[in-house]
C-alpha cells in the first residue's frame, strides 16, 4: 500500500505533468483564464487519464509487447512498433465512448465538460502519461495509481495557473509581455515551487 | 517563387510563428531544450512530419469525408512519427534515449494537426508542402535560441564543446544551474516572446481591463 501512496504524491507534485514535464502545455496556458473552466477541464482529464492510462498499460502488457502474444500461441511476435498508432486510437475512441456515456447518463457533467472533452484527444498529457506507464514498466495496480495522480498533478497546476491570472487582470503588465508573455513567466515561478517537491524521500 | 509560396514558407518563422503567436506546439519545446543537441534532432523531427503530414493531407483533401477527418489526420501522422521514431532509433539510439516520450508526443504536438487541419486541408499540395516547411522552420527557430540559451549558461558548452570554460575546469565561468531545470525554459521563452513583440509591435495582445487614474471631479 506504502508504494501506492509514494507513487501518487510523486505523480501528483515531484512529477507533476504540466510543471515539469510541459505536457498539454497548449490547452493549460489556452484554458486557464477562468477557474471554473479550469475546474471542468481538470476534472476530465482526472477522468479520461484514469481510463486511458491502465487501458495502454494492459494493451502493451499482453498485446503488443515482445513475447506478449504468448498467450495466443504466438510467442515469437513483436508488435512494440504499433504502439503509437495503438495508444492515440484508444484515447481518441474512450474519450468518444466517454462523451457517449455521460450525454446518456449524466446530461449535466456532459454539459459542464461540453467541449473539452473532444479537447483532450488532442492533449499531450494523456499520451504522455501512457508513454511514461509504459517506458517505465509499471503494473497494472501501479498503472491506475499512475494515471490518477499524473491526471490529478495536472488539474491542481491548471487551476493553480487560473487563480493567479484571476488576479493577474488587474496589473500593469508591460505591453510586449501581456497576456502570453506574462503566463510563462508565471507558470515559470510555479514551476519553480514545485521543484522544492523535488527533494522529498517518502 | 510565387508570393503565395514565399509567403508559405516564411511567414511562420517571425510574422506569424507558430510557438510565440500561436501558442501551438509548447510542450516539446520546453521539454527537449536543455541542450542543443537533442533539440537539433527533435527540429528535424517535426519538420520532416509536419511537412509529410501536410503534403498528404492536401493530397487527399478532395476525397476526405469531413465527418472523419480528424482521425484519419491523426492516424497519418501517427504513422508518420513511428516511422520518425524507428529511425531515431536505428541511426542516433542514444539521442533517442535522451528524447525519450517525445518524439511519440509529436503526435499530439499542435503545430502538426493544427496545419494539417488549418492549412493543408485547403490547400494545393505545393503549398501545403512549403507551409510544412515553414512551420517547422518556425519551431525550429524557436528551439534552437532556448536551447543553445539553456546549454551555454546552464553548461558552458554548446553541442557539447566548451565555450565558457567553466570554473571546475580551471575557467572563469561558474554555471548557473538553473538553466538546465524546467522553470528556466519557460522564463526564456516568455523572455523570447517579450523581445520578438517588440519588435513586431502589432503582436501585442490586448489588455482586458486597463488601469488609469482617475481625475477627483470625473469619480464624483
Amino acid at each position: 500500500m506504502g508504494n501506492y501512496v509514494e507513487l501518487f504524491i510523486k505523480a501528483v507534485f515531484v512529477e507533476n505533468l504540466a510543471l515539469s514535464f510541459f505536457l498539454g502545455m497548449c490547452t493549460f496556458l489556452a484554458v486557464s483564464k477562468r477557474i471554473q473552466t479550469a475546474f471542468g477541464l481538470g476534472a476530465a482529464v482526472i477522468v479520461v487519464q484514469l481510463i486511458t492510462v491502465p487501458t495502454n498499460t494492459f494493451l502493451y502488457h499482453y498485446v503488443l509487447e515482445e513475447g506478449a502474444l504468448a498467450w495466443a500461441g504466438l510467442p515469437d511476435v513483436d508488435l512494440s512498433f504499433l504502439g503509437l498508432v495503438t495508444y492515440i486510437g484508444v484515447i481518441a475512441a474512450m474519450v468518444q465512448i466517454l462523451e457517449m456515456v455521460l450525454d446518456r447518463y449524466f446530461p449535466p457533467l456532459f454539459h459542464a465538460l461540453g467541449i473539452y472533452l473532444p479537447l483532450i484527444t488532442v492533449n499531450c498529457a494523456i499520451l504522455g502519461g501512457t508513454l511514461f506507464s509504459v517506458q517505465r514498466d509499471y503494473t497494472m495496480p501501479e498503472s491506475i495509481v499512475y494515471g490518477i495522480g499524473s491526471g490529478f498533478g495536472w488539474a491542481l497546476a491548471l487551476v493553480g495557473l487560473a487563480g493567479i491570472r484571476e488576479k493577474l487582470k488587474y496589473s500593469d503588465v508591460p505591453a510586449g509581455l501581456q497576456g502570453l508573455g506574462i503566463t510563462f513567466i508565471i507558470v515559470g515561478l510555479m514551476s519553480l515551487g514545485f521543484m522544492a517537491f523535488a527533494g522529498i524521500q517518502l | 517563387m510565387s508570393s503565395a509560396a514565399k509567403r508559405a514558407l516564411l511567414a511562420p518563422v517571425v510574422d506569424d510563428n507558430p510557438v510565440t503567436l500561436h501558442v501551438l506546439g509548447i510542450c516539446s519545446a520546453l521539454a527537449v531544450t536543455t541542450s542543443l543537441l537533442p533539440s537539433l534532432y527533435m527540429c528535424l523531427a517535426l519538420t520532416v512530419v509536419a511537412t509529410l503530414a501536410n503534403t498528404a493531407v492536401s493530397a487527399i483533401r478532395h476525397i476526405l469525408p469531413t465527418s472523419i477527418r480528424i482521425i484519419v489526420q491523426m492516424t497519418i501522422i501517427a504513422s508518420l512519427v513511428i516511422v520518425v521514431d524507428e529511425s531515431l532509433k536505428a541511426f542516433a539510439f542514444e539521442t533517442s534515449r535522451e528524447l525519450s516520450v517525445f518524439v511519440g508526443l509529436i503526435i499530439t504536438n499542435c503545430i502538426v494537426l493544427g496545419r494539417t487541419e488549418s492549412f493543408a486541408s485547403k490547400n494545393r499540395v505545393g503549398l501545403s508542402f512549403l507551409d510544412g516547411i515553414g512551420n517547422g522552420l518556425g519551431y525550429s527557430v524557436i528551439l534552437i535560441l532556448v536551447a543553445s540559451t539553456r546549454e551555454l549558461l546552464g553548461a558552458g558548452t554548446l553541442l557539447g564543446y566548451a565555450i565558457l570554460p567553466t570554473v571546475a575546469d580551471g575557467g572563469w565561468y561558474s554555471p548557473n544551474g538553473m538553466m538546465l531545470l524546467p522553470p528556466s525554459a519557460f522564463f526564456v521563452i516568455g523572455l523570447i516572446i517579450w523581445a520578438v513583440r517588440t519588435w513586431k509591435a502589432e503582436q501585442v495582445e490586448k489588455p482586458e481591463f486597463r488601469i488609469h487614474e482617475v481625475h477627483r471631479t470625473e469619480a464624483l
